[in-house]
């Protein structure tokens, strides 16, 4: 690479905005696929998104990613110009995605700076072929290429009769004032019309006559342009739509109409319908598909900026910082009782914004598991195809949120996850309906938080684990160490762990190299988790990965024992009280128990495990909570309860880790007042 | 926070400048000297957080700006008896090989510039504290037993841990 550009922060940039170029690609382009229609809206951002990369790269002078971009971005300029209906979705998909694919395959060589050698002509010949039979379509000159689907489907246009009209749009208002001083308003007003025609065809505009009419531009500056239209898309998208396409805005005023506002106002004036730019839509969809699109385009449409995790992790440091000195202010000894009505009354307004602060802080580094899962939606297209399989992906949870260094461990082993799914869990068609199951495979990415900890489940309805290949194999290599009758089922599927292991007979494309499950086994240990899997031959393989929550944000309720503060996620204390002596037993091995509504449970004092010094040994005195997990219970002992807290779990040091391993404590969290509090870990007090 | 004192980045540009310099810090009666690079910042005393199942020497952790520390006690490292903190007791921040370790000490002298020609090996007294100690350096008439901070992490300490269980 040239050195004038190994300029880091540019190369950073470049890197990072392509790459979300590009998977922002990638979601439309399967999302238009599945739906087997490309919507304007969706041809507009693969557009946008293109250009974007052909810009950058063009100047970072890699010229490969350039042309491709370059003809992909002509290619959907025609079909963006030309409002071409018979698209062959498939193929245009499969085209954009190759182009994808080429580009990623040379980011990753940018980001190993290696040379950008990836020869793009054919791609680049492809797309020009492809984009020359729709050109000759349109002409209408017979194309000897046979991809493209000569039917031009119907149309179908929107209802011109406002009686007719879909009953979840809305009617808005929205006025309009620019800038003073950027003239030319009514050719800006006529640029919102026209990016306002890509989502509405039902609108109006005042003045009416905007580029003809001289007077217009003094409307406009004197009274806005005035816009009424039509949409189901809600509030919050069209005002980042107007204030997203509007160049010199000044002020935005949006309003929603209600019903009768709309009939007294289209009576008097006939709602102005674009017919230039019919919206096909296919007849078998319903509704409410169709209203799913926008929603999906729209979660991976957040406006996101890129920050250095070094700044946020020091954003995090100083809010640190700050509570403690709040709380040094706040609570300073020279002010104690002295009478000072107003400064309390600031004091208590920045605690609550420096609470308020915290808790945003503490969030940012929190990333949503869904870019993870949307990935794996093209995995399973490209293998589906490529065996023969027909296989449907199901994601539930994906709102689920865990740290950022943790989703880069676990991206990796999920797809080794779902490609095992498909490759050696999904039979193909035939076979499945000869064993009476749907000719669909099922996969279904399930995260969920249990705990302290997040479970990713990937979960398929395959044919199962047969045991005794398994066995067979792993006696072949030598991996079994006790007798075999004693295995259990799940130690049987454990084996799969262990390295060098493949089932799979042939080697294929995607799996079966034997370097794919304890691949997944060391990623997450990387992370402190754990795999497990469970079959059931003929019915299906579950694996779940156990990611714990370090540094992730957890409910914890805060106790005290002694002058040392402990905290334990909320979500595995069943309950909390203060214990009658009456309930109180005593075994003869001088083990305590307590009986609360018929059931006995074993008390575990926090004072004599952790050997603080407390004040409160008497039983009676002091605060029972009855934590839980998996079934199993128990009592602890502690002082007193000193509230529920948000916290973030952050690792005992390094240090101590190497010294010892601590089962009862899964970290340690920072409290408001600046003290350390020891997360207890509920499965590690229950001997789990 | 009342005796932040950043002494020097332990940067790579700054490597050359920092040879040769110690930090010496004393322990009763004994002066300990400590290369400079190892050494982020010193810090009176914090509040500690006691930390269960450790070995008596690790009195637990502290937040240091929002990052977390194991606070290790100088005194019962080297098994000497303990003495009530006072005034002049510090923390000596470390970061050795990326893991950051806090170090009581009875407080901070100077820092001293010791060629190598002024230090001499340890006597070899076979097993003992003496694995810590990597040189002896001889300045104005003073003795100061210079540290080998990466044995402060490592070697012997299972046995240790083992030992105080």
């Amino acid at each position: 690479m040239d050195d004038i550009f190994s300029n880091e922060s540019m190369l950073d940039l470049f890197i990072y905005e392509t790459t979300q170029n590009i998977e922002q690609i990638e979601t439309s382009v399967l999302i238009s696929e599945k739906e087997n229609f490309f919507t304007p809206d969706a041809i507009n951002e693969i557009f946008r998104a293109m250009h974007t990369i052909k810009g950058s790269s063009a100047i970072m002078k890699y010229d490969n990613i350039a042309s491709v971009t370059h003809s992909i971005e002509d290619l959907f300029y025609y079909i963006r110009e030309e409002n071409s209906e018979n698209i062959d979705c498939g193929l245009l998909a499969d085209l954009v995605l190759k182009g994808v694919d080429f580009i990623k395959l040379e980011m990753e060589k940018v980001k190993n700076s290696d040379k950008l050698d990836g020869n793009p002509t054919e791609l680049i010949e492809g797309i020009k072929s492809y984009l020359h039979s729709l050109k000759g379509e349109e002409d209408g000159v017979d194309t000897l290429d046979t991809n493209v689907n000569p039917i031009v489907k119907e149309h179908y246009c929107l209802p011109l009769d406002k009686n007719e009209t879909n009953d979840n749009k809305k009617l808005y208002e929205a006025i309009i004032f620019f800038e003073d001083g950027c003239e030319m308003e009514n050719v800006r007003a006529f640029g919102i019309i026209h990016h306002l025609k890509e989502i509405t065809e039902e609108f109006r505009h005042i003045p009416e006559n905007i580029i003809d009419n001289d007077n217009s531009v003094k409307i406009i500056r004197e009274q806005g342009f005035t816009i009424l239209f039509r949409s189901d898309k809600d509030y919050r998208e069209l005002y980042d739509f107007f204030i997203g396409t509007t160049a010199f805005l000044r002020e935005l005023e949006l309003h929603e109409l209600s019903e009768e506002q709309i009939c007294g106002e289209s009576d008097s004036t006939k709602m102005a319908v674009t017919q230039e730019s019919p919206v096909k839509i296919p007849e078998l969809k319903t509704k409410d598909e169709l209203g799913q699109v926008p929603m999906e385009s729209r979660s991976s449409h957040q406006s996101i900026i890129s920050v250095d995790v070094v700044k946020l992790d020091k954003l995090m440091d100083l809010m640190g910082e700050m509570v403690i000195a709040e709380a040094m202010v706040t609570q300073n000894p020279e002010l104690q009782g002295v009478k000072l009505n107003s400064y309390y009354k600031s004091a208590r307004q920045l605690k609550k914004i420096t609470g308020e602060m915290q808790d945003m802080v503490m969030s940012i580094r929190m990333v949503p598991l869904s870019a993870s899962f949307r990935k794996m939606h093209r995995l399973v297209r490209d293998m589906s195809r490529k065996l023969d399989k027909k296989v449907e992906l199901t994601l539930i949870g994906e709102e689920t949120e865990v740290d950022k260094d943790i989703i880069e461990h676990i991206s990796d082993p999920l797809m080794h996850l779902v490609r095992n799914a498909i490759d050696h869990g999904i039979e193909e068609p035939d076979v499945r309906v000869a064993v009476g199951k749907p000719k669909t495979g099922k996969i279904t990415l399930e995260a969920k938080n249990v705990g302290s900890d997040v479970f990713i489940i990937v979960r398929d309805d395959g044919r199962g684990i047969d045991k005794e290949k398994v066995l067979q194999k792993a006696r072949k290599n030598g991996l079994i160490r006790k007798s075999e009758k004693e295995l259990t089922d799940k130690e049987i599927y454990n084996l799969l762990f262990l390295p060098g292991f493949s089932t799979n007979d042939e080697v294929t494309e995607f799996s079966g190299r034997g370097v794919g499950m304890d691949v997944v086994t060391k990623n997450l240990e990387a992370v402190g988790g754990s795999v497990s899997i469970d079959s059931v031959e003929g019915n299906g393989t579950v694996t779940t990965l156990k990611i714990p929550l370090t540094l992730a944000i957890i409910d914890g309720m805060n106790i005290r024992v002694g002058d040392a503060k402990y905290t334990i996620p909320t979500t595995s204390i069943r309950e909390t009280f203060q214990a009658k002596a009456d309930d109180l037993i005593l075994d003869p091995e001088g083990n305590e128990m307590i009986m609360v509504r018929g059931e006995c449970y074993p008390i575990l004092r926090l004072h004599k495990l952790f050997e603080v010094k407390s004040d409160i040994t008497d039983l009676t005195k002091g605060i029972m909570l009855i934590i839980e997990q998996d079934e199993k219970c128990l009592s602890l002992f502690a002082d007193e309860l000193v509230g529920q807290h948000q916290v973030v779990v952050k690792a005992l040091p390094a240090y101590m880790k190497n010294l010892k391993r601590i089962d009862e404590l899964t970290g340690c969290t920072l409290l408001g007042d600046g003290s350390i509090s020891l997360i207890l870990n509920t499965g590690g007090l229950l001997g789990m | 926070m009342t005796k932040t004192d950043i002494l020097n980045p332990s940067e790579m540009e700054y490597e050359d400048t920092l040879k040769g310099k110690y930090l010496v810090f004393s322990l009763g009666k004994e002066m300990y000297g400590m290369e400079i690079r190892y050494i982020t910042e010193i810090i009176g005393i914090q509040p500690i957080t006691e930390v269960p199942e450790m070995p008596k020497y690790v009195k637990g952790i502290t937040n240091l700006r929002g990052k977390i520390i194991p606070i290790i006690d100088a005194r019962l490292r080297f098994r000497k008896e303990i003495r009530e903190y006072d005034g002049r007791t510090c923390i000596i921040v470390l970061e050795i090989d990326d893991i950051s370790i806090g170090l009581i000490v009875d407080s901070v002298v100077e820092v001293l510039t010791m060629q190598d020609e002024d230090i001499s090996s340890p006597p070899d007294v076979g097993k003992g504290h003496c694995n810590y100690i990597k040189g002896i350096g001889k300045v104005g008439g003073s003795i100061t037993l210079l540290l080998d901070c990466q044995k402060l992490l490592t070697d012997d300490e299972l046995e240790e841990i083992n030992a105080s269980l």
